[in-house]
């Protein structure tokens, strides 16, 4: 099958493992409609289907160069002022962005915008405590932006769990589970808060230093280990594009 | 309200019977007759309403104590039905077939205490938490700072300060503290 | 002749995509100072589309997926390439493109291929809303383009010619000879038609926001958004021209041209302020009742 043929070894025996703990323990996370399994097509025929793997490629991230010179420079101040932020709230600090597109605010003069679908965005605010469940959805959609892509870190829990500390289902350090461009301090950071952060960003980006979504594919095992370490029902593949 | 509760009384030994306002009450009935006490008040009384049902956990007790709160729309009437079940071996008779949402009461509970209720749909399945492995987190033996500082990263360097004892020695070091003040700081 | 006819024709691409960038971007900024924001620079469609080229990653869904934003720009550039830009008094002048006999049944086709490539290159795309915003799409499509045909037809029944360029200089020397008062049954359904083809509020349904999104582009990224926006700003004011051609007297020079297309644009625009959004079978019922209504009269004034 073609998409086994495109699953690097080392991903394929990573979820091996990660299926042989979750058989040991006695619970099984795939569902039923998401096992590979054979089905009959309507012309009679049998076809093998892994709905995990035919829809999302399981190849590992490679690190991509930057070109040369004078283009990279160009497209990174493009880059820098058209920042696609993606709408998806994470915790309570996502009651901040709002205001950005009202009168008060309105990020759109900096270039700042929403984009509703992954795909497209190439900013991601995680905004305020993450819980396990959230982090699970965090990581398929942040695997799904399209390189390069920028995070920011919205609120104190990000950077060290806040007033959520002490939480069985919260994270503590973001950044142990995927990388952070700009930290935005604070509980809650205010909306202004929120535009300076996104000032932070592009000078990082101009200056051609958020180059975070590399750092990713090079140290791709550390953070794999990390989120499989807390995301027990591992039922996704390891690089969901 | 009386009338009600008089009722309750004989027909079910109910116990402890507090009356909190004039509209609310709760009594504590045995475990084998608590659900026959909800099914009572639903047919009987006009409880049509079923608001909630909750758990706490006596662990000093052995104890688990369930509370179903119901509604009297008609009388605007609230009455909780409080039992107690045993900690170690928490199995309680399931009320699904009374009112469709105590599924999901039941399934919160189930993953919160791990009581069990047999026959109750989907009672097994993950409620808020994906692919839990430990004990069940509302049971107060669990140690969920523990926990988080064996789980997630702690941040090293995190320090906690009692705010009223922080802001007085930052902004007034050289004012003496008072024995009524001494009192409030603990 | 043919080669500095390319080149002309090339040049009137390049101009138009840029005019549709400084369109879109005006649109957004009329919408923000309607909502009392300062809103977006006016070179942000520029530096959008620089972006979106300059993305690193990009994903397939195999070859169909590749085609749809191709098709699209295909459609868009079809449309010019056949369509008569600038009235010159000379049928095989610069800015008349390829204009020949016959093109107004041509542009009819070339106005669907775009949305037909669409449908094929999102629908391997295989996201719901995808799917659910092509087929509000055809739909408002199969709609549209009912009474705009048949506004078409009377027009050509009017002048005796299905060529854009002979409709336009039919309607040379003066507004009072203009379509939109010569035959104004067939120019109230071109302009109510109109709507529904620029894809503005109240028919916005293909991209409805705030509902699907963003539509059947909801899987495209990079390279192909890059290509679907320009796409979707040529589309955008050669839908413009087509309309000023049929109803408002072509353009006799660039100033015209611009002055024109720009309030042809802003016609949906401005309604589409005022408008919220219509369901589709709102839509669809809508198109079937005034516009088609005023279409078949317009048939039938010209034909006895």
């Amino acid at each position: 099958m073609s998409e086994e043929k495109d699953m690097n070894p080392k991903v394929s025996e990573m979820l091996a493992r990660s299926e042989a703990n979750a058989k040991a323990a006695g619970k099984k996370f795939v569902r039923p409609e998401d096992e590979e399994r054979e089905v009959v097509a309507p012309d009679g025929s049998i076809i093998k289907v892994n709905p995990i793997y035919d829809y999302f490629s399981g190849a590992r991230p490679t690190e991509e160069k930057p070109r040369n010179g004078i283009v990279e420079k160009f497209l990174n101040w493009a880059r820098a002022e058209s920042i696609w932020v993606l709408g998806f709230g994470t915790g309570c600090g996502s009651i901040e962005i709002p205001p950005l597109v009202t009168p008060r605010f309105d990020m759109f003069r900096f270039g700042v915008q929403m984009r509703p679908t992954p795909r497209q965005s190439n900013a991601f605010i995680i905004s305020g405590y993450l819980s396990v469940k959230t982090l699970k959805r965090v990581i398929r959609t942040y695997e799904q932006m399209p390189s390069p892509k920028y995070v920011l870190a919205l609120g104190s829990c990000t950077i060290n769990g806040g007033m959520y500390y002490d939480s069985y289902s919260t994270i503590n350090r973001l950044d142990h589970y995927i990388p952070v461009d700009v930290y935005i301090a604070g509980c809650m950071p205010r909306p202004e808060a929120l535009l300076a952060g996104f000032g932070k960003l592009k000078e990082l980006i101009k200056a051609g230093k958020a180059e975070k979504a590399n750092e990713y594919a090079r140290n791709f095992d550390w953070y794999k280990a990390n989120q499989k370490k807390i995301v027990k029902d591992w039922n996704m593949p390891d690089y969901n594009w | 309200m009386n009338e009600i509760l008089d009722k309750i009384k004989q027909k079910y030994d109910a116990k402890d019977v507090t009356v909190e306002r004039d509209r609310l009450a709760f009594l504590t009935v045995a475990k084998d007759v608590a659900i026959d006490a909800v099914t009572y008040l639903r047919d009987y009384e006009g409880f049509s309403h079923f608001v909630m049902m909750s758990c706490v956990d006596w662990m000093e007790d052995g104890k688990y104590q369930l509370l179903y709160l119901l509604h009297n729309p008609e009388k605007k009437v609230d009455v909780g039905i409080k039992t107690y079940i045993d900690r170690d071996n928490a199995v309680m008779e399931s009320a699904h077939h009374l009112w469709k949402q105590i599924w999901t009461y039941q399934r919160e509970l189930h993953e919160a205490f791990g009581i069990d209720f047999p026959g109750s749909p989907r009672v097994e399945e993950n409620f808020v938490l994906e692919g839990w492995d430990d004990i069940p987190h509302m049971r107060r033996e669990f140690n969920t700072k523990e926990y988080s500082e064996n789980t997630y990263f702690p941040r090293p360097g995190r320090e906690t300060y009692d705010p009223a004892t922080y802001m007085r020695e930052k902004l007034y070091p050289n004012q003496p503290v008072t024995a009524k003040r001494k009192d409030n700081d603990k | 002749m043919t080669i500095a006819k390319l080149g002309y024709t090339l040049l009137g691409l390049f101009i138009v995509w840029n005019w549709g960038f400084l369109m879109g971007a005006t649109f957004r900024k009329i919408g923000a100072r309607v909502s009392g924001r300062y809103g977006i620079p006016f070179y942000q469609p520029w530096i959008n589309f620089f972006k979106s080229m300059g993305v690193r990653t990009t994903i397939t869904h195999g070859v169909m997926y590749y085609l749809g934003p191709v098709f699209r720009l295909t459609g868009g550039i079809g449309l010019l390439f056949f369509m008569p830009l600038i009235y010159t008094g000379d049928p095989n002048g610069m800015w008349s493109n390829f204009s020949f006999q016959g093109d107004l049944v041509l542009i009819l086709y070339f106005q669907v291929f775009g949305m037909l490539g669409m449908a094929l290159g999102a629908g391997e795309g295989g996201h719901p809303y995808s799917a659910m915003g092509i087929a509000r799409g055809l739909a408002q499509h199969a709609a549209v383009e009912l009474p705009l045909t048949l506004a078409i037809l009377s027009i050509a029944i009017q002048y005796d010619t299905f060529s854009l360029y002979k409709i336009v200089e039919a309607q040379q020397g003066g507004f009072q000879n203009w379509v939109i008062f010569t035959n104004p049954f067939a120019g109230a359904a071109i302009i109510l038609s109109m709507l529904g083809a620029m894809g503005h509020s109240p028919f916005n349904l293909v991209k409805a926001p705030n509902e699907i999104l963003i539509g059947p582009a909801t899987e495209y990224e990079g390279t192909y958004l890059g290509f679907m926006q320009s796409a979707g700003s040529i589309l955008h004011v050669m839908e413009a021209v087509l309309f000023m051609n049929l109803a408002f007297g072509g353009a006799t020079n660039w100033a015209e041209f611009i002055v024109k297309t720009f309030l042809i644009y802003f016609w949906s625009v401005f309604v589409g302020m005022v408008f919220p959004r219509f369901k589709i079978e709102q839509s669809v019922t809508w198109f079937f009742k005034v516009p088609l209504v005023l279409g078949l009269l317009a048939i039938i004034v010209f034909s006895f």
